[in-house]
């Protein structure tokens, strides 16, 4: 496993971290005292049953879902809450937002926008959020558009494009927002299985391109043993075992892990 | 004169009557077009900007938009018309205002079914898929940058079909203004009654309202087809004239957008 504390921006700082994290829903509680960290451009897939709270744990990173208790933090930054003089308080949204803006995710079923076309949906944050001109957004979002292999696509209509395009076209909506956390949540479990490729590759390259900080969920082994450099299994939300994906994919310590496995592979 | 065996008989003097009072009853057909045009538009800005107010970030402003709406249905529409025409010019400076005809129904008409399409508007957002919101969030756009750039654009879409519904309400609800003397089609009709006789001034009035409403389907049609055209649910209207003469809502098969 890569040591990626070496080119951490801010060393010592982790670039995500849990502290503590509660999260129930209505008497369920999902995560009980979850800690862990992920490091400056580390990639780290969470795998795990269903309902085991992988999804809950990208969306509370994007804060989507609020903190029951504890702390969350990307670069340093508290997110929901943090503690001042001993308290538990809530950061107000405008600070929040400008935390937020360097984390992109892309959903399970994309959540384009409708009423846009292709280009508009990528370059409408750059726009109204970086404060980028058009100017500068078009180009940004031809170059993004190129790179996923939609650069023939500008102007249509998410609706006139498959599943898999348009999954590639959010995930250029993300990028356009230079994101320094990205989010994947099963990005192609909803897609048909010869549309899954084009979107992984997509993916590896710019894992290979970029030192974006990923958390990534999914149900594709091979694609998490080739980009994560760390596998964390959870069950129940506790981590049941984590490590180089080697280790975890080849000999897991872990009956559980074992079991997982052996179910999906 | 009346009756059935009436209205044969006399249907040729009958519309001669009707082209003599031709004139008055174009300036009926009038105030009544202006009513529910300006009502109609009036009631579109209330129900977005209450729509809106009642799925505000504060509840100070839910709670507010809430009473408004629902003293505004709860309240009948002929009361609404007298107080405004009659009670609203009694009232001590500076209040008292005495208002014209038109402008009094114009307020009462967008007032009631505005509200009733706040409702509408509250629903439609609602009804814009959770995931939408979510990339709005992903994307730090500020809340009210996505309610206009992408729920509103969506909800649009959907909220038509309900709004083309309480626009022609809105349409029949006007033929009680004359009672605040703005003289509209009903009021022409009762005019021409007392020489036609009953059979022919209703029949001639259920045709004149059964094709202003045809007018107000076929403008919220073509901008319902132009919405969902809009979010990639249907074809362009340039494809689909056929559309406009559907009942409002109706599902279009293929969305194919070329
Ligand atoms: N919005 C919600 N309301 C209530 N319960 C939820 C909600 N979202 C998730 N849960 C529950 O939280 C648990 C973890 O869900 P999730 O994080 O989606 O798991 P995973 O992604 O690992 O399948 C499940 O028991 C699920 O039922
Ligand atoms: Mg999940």
């Amino acid at each position: 496993m890569p040591d990626n504390a070496d080119n951490a921006g801010q060393p010592g700082i982790p670039h995500i971290e849990f502290r503590d994290v509660v999260k129930k829903f209505g008497d369920n509680t999902v995560l009980n005292d979850l800690n862990f960290t992920v490091a400056k451009g580390e990639r780290v897939t969470l795998i795990g049953p269903s309902g085991s709270g992988k999804t809950t744990i990208l969306r509370l990173v994007m804060t989507l879902e609020e903190l029951t208790g504890g702390y969350v933090f990307v670069g340093g930054d508290p997110l929901q809450y943090e503690d001042r003089g001993g308290k538990r308080q809530r950061v107000p949204d405008k600070v929040r937002r400008r935390t937020t803006t360097q984390i992109g995710m892309v959903f399970q079923h994309f959540n384009l926008f409708p009423n846009m076309s292709v280009l508009e949906n990528i370059i409408e944050a750059p726009l109204h959020v970086m404060g980028l001109s058009k100017a500068e957004a078009i180009p940004k979002a031809e170059a993004l558009l190129e790179k996923v292999g939609m650069a023939d696509k500008r102007d249509f209509n998410p609706s006139q494009l498959s599943g898999g395009q348009q999954q590639r076209v959010a995930i250029a909506r993300a990028l356009a927002m230079d994101p320094e956390v990205l989010l994947l949540d099963e990005v192609t479990s909803a897609l048909d299985p010869e549309l899954v490729g084009e979107v992984l590759t997509v993916l590896k390259d710019i894992a290979e391109e970029t030192d974006i900080s990923m958390l990534i969920v999914t149900h594709e082994m091979q694609f998490a043993r080739d980009v994560s450099d760390r596998v964390m299994m959870f069950d129940e939300g506790r981590i049941v075992e984590e490590g180089a994906p080697e280790k975890i994919f080849s000999s897991p310590e872990s009956q559980r892990t074992q079991d997982f496995l052996r179910a999906v592979l | 004169m009346d009756g059935v065996i009436g209205f044969f008989e006399k249907l040729g003097p009958n519309l001669e009557i009707l082209v003599a009072r031709m004139p008055q009853i174009l300036d009926g057909i009038q105030a009544t077009v202006l009513a529910t045009a300006l009502g109609g538009l009036l009631a579109l800005v209330i129900a977005i900007v209450f729509g809106i107010a009642q799925v505000a970030k504060y509840a100070a402003v839910r709670i507010a938009a809430r009473i408004f709406v629902e003293f505004f249905r709860g309240t009948s529409l002929v009361v609404q018309l007298f107080w405004l025409a009659f009670v609203l010019p009694q009232l001590p400076y500076p209040f008292g205002w005495r208002l014209a005809p038109l402008v009094v129904a114009v307020l009462a008409l967008g007032l009631n079914y505005g509200a009733y399409g706040a409702e509408v508007v509250r629903g439609s957002i609602g009804s814009v898929p959770r995931g939408q919101y979510e990339a709005i969030s992903a994307l730090s756009l500020s809340p009210m940058r996505g309610m206009f750039r992408v729920i509103i654009p969506q909800a649009w879409a959907l909220m038509l079909p309900s709004l083309s519904n309480l626009w022609i309400q809105l349409l029949k609800g006007s033929a009680i203004v004359s009672t605040v003397l703005l003289y509209d089609l009903y009021f022409r009709v009762e005019q021409v009654r007392d020489q036609t006789g009953t059979w022919f001034a209703f029949l001639f009035a259920l045709l004149a309202y059964y094709l202003l409403a045809w007018v107000i389907v076929i403008i919220m049609n073509a901008l319902e087809v132009r919405a969902k055209h809009k979010i990639g649910r249907g074809p362009a209207l340039s494809k689909s004239w056929g559309m406009l003469f559907r009942a409002p809502g109706s599902v279009v098969k293929g969305g194919a957008l070329v």
